[in-house]
């Protein structure tokens, strides 16, 4: 049966997480070494990268269950494109949690307007409203296809938004404040950084299918309640 | 739009395992049913066995997630566009701007509905609801049962010959039940085709020609209803119930 | 033709709607000039600074204007649900899109155009020569969010709580359309012309992709 297999494989992904995120921790606080100029908080890096590479992946699947869903309608996909966006949500926050702990101690401001930081914030907004849309919607044949529609949408502005941004501080010059992306980083830095992205990987592989495997529970649980003809208890 | 298009069936709706879910809702679980052109089929069931559904699926409002329809003689989903011709709907929804007057209201679904003649149309039809002389007021000044006659306008007016009516007398008034039943009186003259839905079961029986049962998803009964008496068919509506 | 038709037909529904309640255009209004008062209250500008935030000032006033507006216009489609009665005619989709977002066009450009004199009013611009080139990046910039908020307004008259809903989803996605509107607009009140065509060569873009996205995604928003 498909949610046997998905939950077996739900289990597995959680296993090799922990394995995964053991041996990240292990990395960043025992084998790397302590960053000449920035210090302790520099391992901050290794959980922040991996989030938002993560975050931005989960909004990908979301995008493309969300237009896989409206060609094909099925159920399956409409929950992957939820779990997916609430997954990338968390993450998201995460990246904006440990991107200003970051800045301050290193650029002395913990937020600055340029096209990076701004875009991950509009991305998480749209999402939150993503989110939000479908808490309000009302359970019914329209939920999916109107969430879908918002999932499109919004990573398809992701770019524009990028783009435009970038364009608008050109125009007025600000500091430039990140080097080239990962320019320079020493082996045992890039080593950790790569096992921490692996970890995040796992991780979010694991969350995923877990709420899938959730959602899919929830549905079969109704299921039973209608064969049964008892009406299923009211579910905040 | 006189004609029902394309049809070697005797058929006006035909479904073939017609399902819709949505969410982790089943609406219907698989219907089968062939609707006679020229007759008045009622669809019984008690409420929540997924009467609206199909009608609404049959209306092209909702997509049905599998199974096959045609409606006269087109498929429902790749001829969408030529079917909305032929149909007529009345349902609990009035479908009427409260702030367009009864021939603004008619002009504008008259204008998207193609109706060639439409001004001598417009006024045919508010004459033949009793509502000629309210032409001009707005709909949100009408009384309920004015506003129900002025919605069956709404669903003739571009002369479909099929009909659907979703619990089409729940709250009518007694001027409006005449309205209607004339306008059922007058498909079933031209041989046209009336689908309706109702949990009205005396109602029901005595102007049906054709008789379905619909339970949790899925028609149960289905029969012509001259082969039933009264009560027969009350024991088999009972049934249905349970 | 027939598209035409059909899509004048629901432009000119919704205008005679508009016309005999007034319903939008007045919250509109309304709404806008208390945004102006406010932030005067709230920045006491001189002329250096309403040079300054004088267009982000404008451009919350028209986009928060244009959101009550939007909101109004599936209003009237939920009511008795008319906008179902429209989709059992045989009419093209995109055409019920594009009408709506022809009447939310005209809407919010004509309370545009009653707030730009207060705008100049208030602050205490004299404009002249500026008025073409604002005017062109007044109607780019409403083009662009009424484009993506006619289709948000669809999805959120779905939902509790939809005057909420549709500022929260249609903000975020509105960001380029806002940047460049408000930059161009700083450009223009400060008379500098450099990068000026390129901004507005960049919102009529955003007009474009907007405009063409939305029509495409309009049917998934209208079928159950």
């Amino acid at each position: 049966m498909r949610l046997e297999r998905l939950h077996t494989a739900a289990n597995v992904a959680t296993a090799i997480a922990w394995g995964a995120i053991v041996w990240a921790l292990y990395m960043v606080f025992h084998f790397v070494p302590m960053e000449r100029t920035m210090g302790n908080v520099q391992r901050i890096f290794y959980f922040h990268v991996p989030s938002a590479m993560v975050s931005f992946l989960a909004f990908f699947i979301c995008f493309l269950a969300s237009l896989a869903y409206l060609f094909t309608r099925r159920r399956g996909l409409d929950i992957a494109a939820q779990a997916s966006a609430e997954i990338g949500v968390v993450f998201c926050s995460v990246v904006l949690i440990t991107g200003p702990i970051w800045a301050k101690p290193i650029w002395g401001i913990w937020w600055t307007w340029d096209a990076r930081l701004t875009t991950t914030l509009v991305l998480w907004l749209i999402y939150v409203a993503y989110l939000m849309l479908r808490a309000y919607l009302p359970e019914g044949s329209r939920k999916a296809n109107l969430a879908a529609v918002v999932g499109i949408l919004g990573f398809l502005d992701v770019p524009v938004v990028y783009m435009s941004i970038r364009w608008w501080r050109t125009q007025h010059p600000a500091p430039v404040i990140m080097g080239g992306k990962g320019s320079g980083l020493a082996p045992p830095m890039s080593q950790t950084l790569r096992v921490c992205m692996i970890a995040m990987l796992c991780l979010f592989i694991a969350l995923l299918l877990r709420r899938i495997v959730v959602e899919l529970l929830q549905d079969e649980v109704d299921h039973l309640y209608r064969e049964a003809d008892v009406a299923p208890p009211e579910r905040g | 739009m006189n004609q029902a298009g394309g049809g070697a069936t005797g058929y006006a709706v035909e479904a073939r395992g017609v399902a819709k879910r949505f969410g982790r809702i089943t609406a219907l679980r698989s219907v089968d049913l062939d609707v006679p052109r020229g007759g008045v089929t009622a669809l019984f069931g008690h409420n929540g066995a997924g009467k609206t559904t199909f009608l609404r699926i049959a209306a092209g409002l909702m997509r049905p997630t599998s199974g096959e329809l045609k409606i006269a003689g087109l498929d429902a989903h790749k001829e969408a566009a030529a079917i909305r011709g032929h149909l007529g709907v009345v349902s609990h929804e009035l479908f009427l701007y409260g702030d367009l007057s009864a021939m603004e209201n008619l002009r504008f679904y008259g204008r998207l509905y193609q109706v060639d003649d439409l001004e001598a149309r417009c006024e045919e039809v508010l004459t033949r609801v009793d509502l000629i002389h309210r032409a001009n007021s707005r709909a949100r000044h009408f009384s309920r049962g004015m506003a129900q006659r002025l919605a069956i306008a709404r669903a003739f007016l571009h002369r479909p010959d099929i009909l659907l009516l979703d619990e089409p007398y729940t709250g009518l008034d007694q001027r409006s039940v005449a309205t209607l039943n004339e306008l059922i009186e007058g498909f079933r003259e031209a041989h046209h085709t009336v689908l309706l839905t109702t949990h009205d079961h005396h109602l029901g029986f005595t102007m049906a020609t054709d008789i379905a049962i619909l339970r949790r998803g899925e028609v149960i009964h289905h029969t012509p209803a001259a082969a039933l008496s009264r009560e027969e068919f009350d024991a088999l509506y009972e049934e249905s119930l349970q | 033709m027939r598209f035409l038709q059909q899509l004048f037909t629901i432009f000119m529904k919704d205008l005679r709607l508009e016309w005999r309640t007034r319903e939008a255009m007045s919250a509109m209004l309304l709404f806008a000039l208390l945004v102006l008062v406010i932030f005067n209250f709230a920045f006491n500008p001189d002329r250096e600074m309403v040079l300054a935030i004088g267009p982000g000032i404008l451009w919350v006033a028209f986009t928060f204007a244009g959101v009550l507006g939007l909101n109004r216009a599936f209003a009237s489609e939920q009511e008795n649900g008319c906008l179902s009665g429209v989709l059992l005619t045989p009419m093209d989709r995109g055409a019920i899109y594009l009408g709506k977002w022809l009447a939310n066009l005209c809407f919010t450009l004509i309370a545009e155009a009653i707030l730009l004199p207060f705008f100049v009013l208030f602050f205490n611009l004299s404009l002249t020569t500026e008025i073409p080139p604002l005017l062109l990046v007044c109607l780019l910039g409403t083009i662009g969010f009424t484009a993506v908020g006619t289709l948000l307004a669809a999805i959120s008259a779905n939902t509790r709580l939809r005057e909420v809903m549709l500022p929260v989803l249609l903000f975020p996605i509105i960001v380029p359309v806002i940047i460049g509107a408000v930059q161009s607009t700083g450009l223009i009140l400060n008379h500098e012309t450099e990068g000026l065509t390129s901004f507005i060569r960049m919102l009529a873009l955003y007009d474009v992709i907007f405009l063409v996205t939305s029509t495409l995604l309009f049917d998934f928003v209208l079928e159950e």
